[in-house]
């Protein structure tokens, strides 16, 4: 499987235990666990609003893309999903594409 | 000073009522005394009014939170207007159909307390018989997909029981485990004498701990807490007074951390007769520790203000008999001496006669 297969098949999924919402007072994003928040900066809190399990990797920099007309996204969001994948945050769902 | 932000974390301790009577326990010596407990519709108004405050993390501790028949409604309520819950527990009186409503309702997540593995020491050291009970709910919680977390209280009493502790944790399988040594306030200040570790008890659970690490790798975590008796600095007590933590008491008085009920010369506001803002904001207890200005020497000239500010105002009240001094933890307050001298009689060999005082309810009327 090369690289890019596999960004077509990595569906991200908000972790276990976490839960990602909009906190008006704080006009931001925010990831909530047992032991804390972190508060998200706004590009944080467009990719990790798209980690629903059911999106690739791939659309998911295609939607961002699309919403934000860039075409260049793809390395910033595989490497903020590295990070959020290192702290805990998403899982990778490596499941054969089954549309809802 | 710029102003306080959100009251971000949330504690309802729902009831002082509890089945055990921890040695340990953190609830006051005098909670006998505030048995009017708020009722539904005032918890969920306090909800309301704290997320419109910024409140983002809810707790829900006691006493044991389960003997409130209306923990589902709070639960219920706190997710639909967007906490994240926390469920603190010692498991007693949890059923499958119980957890299974507290799941429906949106309960984010669970800690269970465990007072330790061996059962004798657990059934003395909480008066009831929970071992098995805890076994089974650790399963429950497991199957409802909730993340099995573990704390268990350590002290001089269960401390070389340790390696047990953690195999058993290993073994309904925990994910997560706090070995949390007792905070010496309220019933396990009254009980100092008798739970303190001593230096060598302490090494030799890190070091058993450290092993157990080792073969569980990322099976199981471990956090192990030591005593801040031991240490030369104070911690930074919830986060600064009146920062980020606000504690609803029972009886509904609002409080910056759950301790700081003891502290003598502050009248802490009741949700009952005043609005959460103006608890938060306004009010002289949240303001009176707030930020530096309140602190003397040696802390106001301090280089380690910033970090630690100042450390726990309940310990330089418990320990120094004055609540605006530095910690005594820290090796730079004049107060020092007192805990060095904890720490020695922690070394000694021979067993204290004193008895231990369980946390009942006939002690607390007894203290009053
Ligand atoms: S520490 Fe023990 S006695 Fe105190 S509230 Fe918790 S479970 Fe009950
Ligand atoms: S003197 Fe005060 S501010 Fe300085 S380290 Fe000790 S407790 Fe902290």
């Amino acid at each position: 499987m090369s690289g890019t297969d596999l960004h077509d098949r990595l569906r991200p999924v908000i972790a276990r235990g976490f839960r990602l919402q909009w906190e008006p007072v704080q006009s931001a994003h925010v990831l909530l666990y047992p032991e804390g928040m972190v508060k998200l900066n706004r590009s944080a809190g467009e990719i990790l609003q798209r980690c629903d399990g059911r999106s690739t990797v791939a659309e998911i920099v295609a939607d961002l893309e699309r919403v934000f007309d860039r075409h260049d996204l793809f390395a910033d969001v595989a490497a903020f999903l590295a990070l959020a994948r290192a702290r805990g945050w998403v899982q990778l769902d490596y499941g054969t594409r089954s549309e809802p | 000073m710029s102003p306080p932000g959100p009251p971000l974390w949330l504690l309802f301790e729902l009831t002082y009522r509890c089945p055990l009577q921890c040695v340990f326990c953190y609830n006051p010596i005098d909670f006998a005394r505030y048995d009017q407990e708020l009722e539904t519709s005032e918890w969920l108004r306090v909800l309301h009014e704290a997320r419109a405050l910024g409140s983002v993390q809810l707790g829900l501790s006691g006493g044991e939170p389960l003997l409130r028949d209306d923990l589902e409604e709070i639960v219920a309520e706190a997710h639909r207007l967007g906490f994240y819950s926390n469920l603190i527990t010692s498991g007693v009186g949890l059923s499958e159909k119980r957890l299974t409503a507290l799941h429906a309702a949106g309960l984010d997540h669970i800690q269970l307390s465990f007072q330790d593995s061996t059962r004798e020491l657990n059934d003395f050291l909480s008066h009831t018989r929970t071992f098995e009970l805890k076994r089974r709910v650790a399963d429950w919680i497991k199957a409802h997909g909730y993340p099995m977390v573990l704390n268990c209280v350590i002290h001089r009493l269960n401390i070389d029981h340790v390696g047990r502790i953690i195999e058993m944790a290993a073994e309904i399988g925990a994910e997560y485990l706090e070995l949390a040594n007792a905070q010496y306030y309220s019933w396990a200040h009254l009980n100092r004498e008798q739970l303190l570790p001593s230096r060598g008890q302490l090494e030799a659970a890190e070091r058993v701990t450290n092993e157990w690490r080792a073969r569980l790798g990322e099976r199981m975590r471990i956090l192990f807490v030591v005593p801040d008796y031991y240490e030369s600095r104070p911690k930074r007590c919830m986060n600064g007074w009146g920062s980020t933590f606000m504690t609803i008491a029972p009886d509904g008085t609002a409080l910056p951390c759950h301790t700081a009920r003891m502290l003598p010369g502050l009248s802490f506001p009741s949700v009952r007769t005043h609005g959460l803002r103006e608890i938060w904001y306004d009010s002289e207890a949240f303001n009176r520790f707030r930020g530096q200005g309140w602190m003397k020497e040696p802390c106001a000239s301090c280089e380690e203000r910033d970090r630690d500010l100042g450390g726990c105002r309940c310990q330089a009240y418990l320990l120094a008999h004055d609540a605006t001094v530095a910690d005594p933890v820290c090796a730079k307050s004049p107060h020092h001496q007192v805990v060095v001298e904890a720490i020695e009689r922690a070394q000694r060999t021979e067993v204290v006669e004193r008895p231990l005082v369980f946390r009942r309810k006939e002690e607390s009327i007894a203290r009053l």
